[in-house]
């Protein structure tokens, strides 16, 4: 167990090393000069050679790319003398255009996200797979029917329009979530205005989810339904709602937890249409406007980091699943 | 003895979109106290719809059944065609218990061998969960599960094919039925493990006086173990008796060409196995007379027009060996002389 984990961990390392290698290379090769980048429009090529020395963009590649790595274990400092500003470490380097450390603009932006993904994935794990019980335990009756046109609609209408939709409707017509609420505030602080703050993002993520899972979990209980071990637990006299939802539930949980685990990953790298949508500063919103904005610090950051997220989610759901299923030994 | 499921005249059919598979078309038999009762057929006879009818174990609404299944439980009989789902449930695991043809698939995957045990007790002991364990540590036992305690704590995974088998006899018993289905106990087992099965059925058998029904298509099984047989063809029993009338006295030439394929070690080794020609009849279209008339070596000795127009009622040399031929007896005997002689 211990030496799965550890090994593991050692190929998630190299496999992070790499992506950021990779990722850093595009970056270093886009036909851009980062460092022209950097200054406003009364520009002159003394501040764009300045600049380039401040952060580090004349030495070679493979130095950037050392200065880097290093940055985010020792922090890094950029320039010299009175001039100098540092970002301490985890450093990600520094954006020119917000005059930030990118580890401070994805420290603001991270638990918007995380906030946003987490809600989403309770709301479509609870509706997903109720509705997919539901749907395979009244199989080809209206719970299905309707459940399979939920599914329908979940699956085509993209989360622009649900998101468009909701807020239309819900905020502006029917006034029923205020929409301009200034800014995130955390749970602790204030529960309320931090649920009408997510609700709305929520239900959009939640909905193109849903339908998939509820699709998936209809198709799993309905195959193990037909298992020799559920035919053994009904010849036991066990009760059809205990067949159900013990031993039918538990065997269809492992592979969506699976998928729940690596969907969420996704959802952590930025869901950016939502956000952008519903205005939330998180990483979608970040990743979105640096990339319009050049700014590729910011870029290569999220970038990384979204890497990081799917490697290390994939860990835990292999980790899990070794506890979830007991024929899986590691 | 007293009599623990009578089956009458039992009618099970399946509606699909290609028609009506009449899997089991009006069986009728009885198992009692203290005797093994064996159904033997090829796949596709109906003998495991005709178990699974017994449990009430096909699917809601897939499964037109008529006729008359009278199971005893608390002390009086059930007919599980008419009872009601949760009578049914009542009677299941408790009057009348099932084992299945493939323990690697019968027990659930993720919960621990004794917790599985200990529900089969606790579905008809609410709230008696140290009693369910310990009854489930016995049970283990019983079967000749060796540190059973210790088993107990682990998963299905963790055990061979034939253990899994005793799991499953050992779940069977946890309520202590007067009444056993065991459906191809052996057929997914090793030989060695197949005899250790079979012994330890029969003296559980004796120790707790069940009735057992049997499903096999394993002759040798019947043999071995069963007092009465009943050989099914195409949905129908085809013949009925007592073990030894059913193998050296067979009245139905498709029993005789069950007995006449068995692979004997006495023969040479050029010598083919005698397989019987053809293949069953589709179950939605079944010929309107005597459903192995196409593939009968043997029709020449009957009418054949009988045979191809008219089903052959379940007629008998005496009152407990029966089968549906229209084969005179007056010549049956003359007319399986030959074969006879191989079989023995």
């Amino acid at each position: 167990m211990y030496r799965f984990i550890g090994r593991r961990m050692f190929f998630a390392a190299i496999t992070i090393l790499i992506v950021s290698a990779v990722v850093f290379a595009i970056f270093s090769y886009l036909p851009f000069d980062p460092a022209s980048l950097t200054c406003g429009q009364r520009c002159t090529p003394q501040i764009i050679e300045g600049n380039r020395i401040k952060l580090g963009f004349d030495k070679p590649i493979y130095e950037q790319y050392w200065l880097f790595l290093s940055g985010i274990f020792a922090g890094r400092t950029y320039g010299s003398g009175q001039a100098a500003f540092s970002c301490p470490a985890p450093s990600f380097g520094y954006s020119f255009n917000e005059n930030a450390c990118v580890t401070d603009m994805i420290k603001e932006a991270m638990p918007i996200t995380i906030n946003l993904a987490v809600g989403a994935l309770i709301i479509w794990l609870v509706m997903g797979v109720g509705l997919g019980v539901l749907a395979a335990k009244f199989k080809n009756r209206w719970p299905d029917t309707s459940s399979s046109v939920f599914v329908l609609l979940g699956t085509s209408l993209p989360t622009f329009v649900t998101g468009l939709a909701l807020l239309i409707w819900v905020s502006i017509k029917w006034k029923i979530i205020p929409m301009s609420l200034d800014g995130y505030v955390s749970a602790l602080d204030n529960p309320g205005r931090w649920f009408m703050y997510f609700i709305l993002p929520w239900i959009t993520l939640a909905i193109a989810y849903a339908a998939l899972y509820t699709r998936f979990t209809r198709a799993a209980v309905l195959d193990t339904l037909g298992e020799d071990y559920i035919r053994t637990a009904r010849a036991k006299g066990v009760k059809e709602r205990t067949v159900l939802f013990k031993h039918t539930l538990r065997a269809v949980l492992a592979p969506i937890i699976t998928m729940a685990g690596l969907d969420f990953a996704g959802l952590i790298g930025g869901a950016i249409i939502t956000e952008t949508i519903f205005n939330l500063p998180g990483l979608g919103r970040l990743t979105l406007r640096s990339t319009y904005e050049f700014d590729l610090p910011v870029v290569l950051a999220t970038t990384i980091l979204a890497a990081v997220v799917v490697i290390v989610m994939n860990l835990i759901v292999d980790m899990l699943y070794a506890v979830l299923d007991p024929r899986v030994r590691i | 003895m007293a009599e623990l499921l009578r089956i009458n005249d039992l009618h099970v059919a399946f509606p699909t979109d290609d028609g009506l598979v009449r899997a089991v078309d009006g069986v009728s038999l009885s198992v009692s106290q203290g005797e093994t009762v064996a159904i033997v057929g090829e796949s596709g006879s109906g003998k495991t719809v005709t178990s699974l009818s017994v449990m009430g174990l096909h699917k809601k609404g897939s499964a037109q059944m008529s006729g008359s299944i009278s199971v005893a439980h608390d002390g009086g009989f059930l007919d599980v065609i008419s009872a009601s789902e949760e009578e049914i449930r009542s009677m299941r695991g408790r009057s009348v218990a099932m084992i299945f043809q493939d323990p690697m698939s019968a027990l659930h995957p993720y919960y621990k061998i004794g917790d599985q045990l200990a529900e089969a007790y606790l579905v008809h002991n609410p709230g008696k969960k140290k009693e369910a364990a310990a009854r489930a540590i016995e049970m283990l036992d019983l079967v000749g599960i060796s540190e059973p305690a210790q088993r107990a704590k682990e998963f299905p995974h963790q055990f061979s094919g034939g253990m899994r088998q005793r799991v499953m006899i050992a779940m069977a018993l946890m309520n202590s039925p007067k009444m056993l289905i065991a459906d191809e106990p052996t057929t997914a087992l090793d030989v060695t493990v197949q005899a250790q099965i079979l012994t330890l059925l029969a003296s559980l058998q004796k120790e707790f006086n069940m009735g057992i029904l049997l499903i096999t298509h394993d002759l040798g099984v019947v043999a071995q173990v069963s007092e009465k047989v009943n050989v099914m063809y195409a949905g129908r029993i085809v013949e009925q008796g007592a073990v030894d009338d059913i193998f050296y006295n067979p009245m139905h030439p498709y029993n005789l060409g069950l007995l006449k394929s068995v692979p004997r070690i006495s023969a040479t080794g050029s010598e083919r196995l005698k397989a019987i020609q053809g293949q069953p009849p589709s179950l939605i279209s079944l010929p309107a007379g005597c459903a192995f008339a196409p593939r009968c070596e043997y029709i020449k000795f009957a009418d054949s027009n009988a045979c191809a127009t008219q089903m052959p009622a379940l007629v008998g040399i005496s009152t407990t060996h029966t089968s549906r031929c229209h084969i005179d007896e007056s010549k049956r005997q003359a007319s399986f002389a030959d074969a006879m002689k191989e079989v023995r």
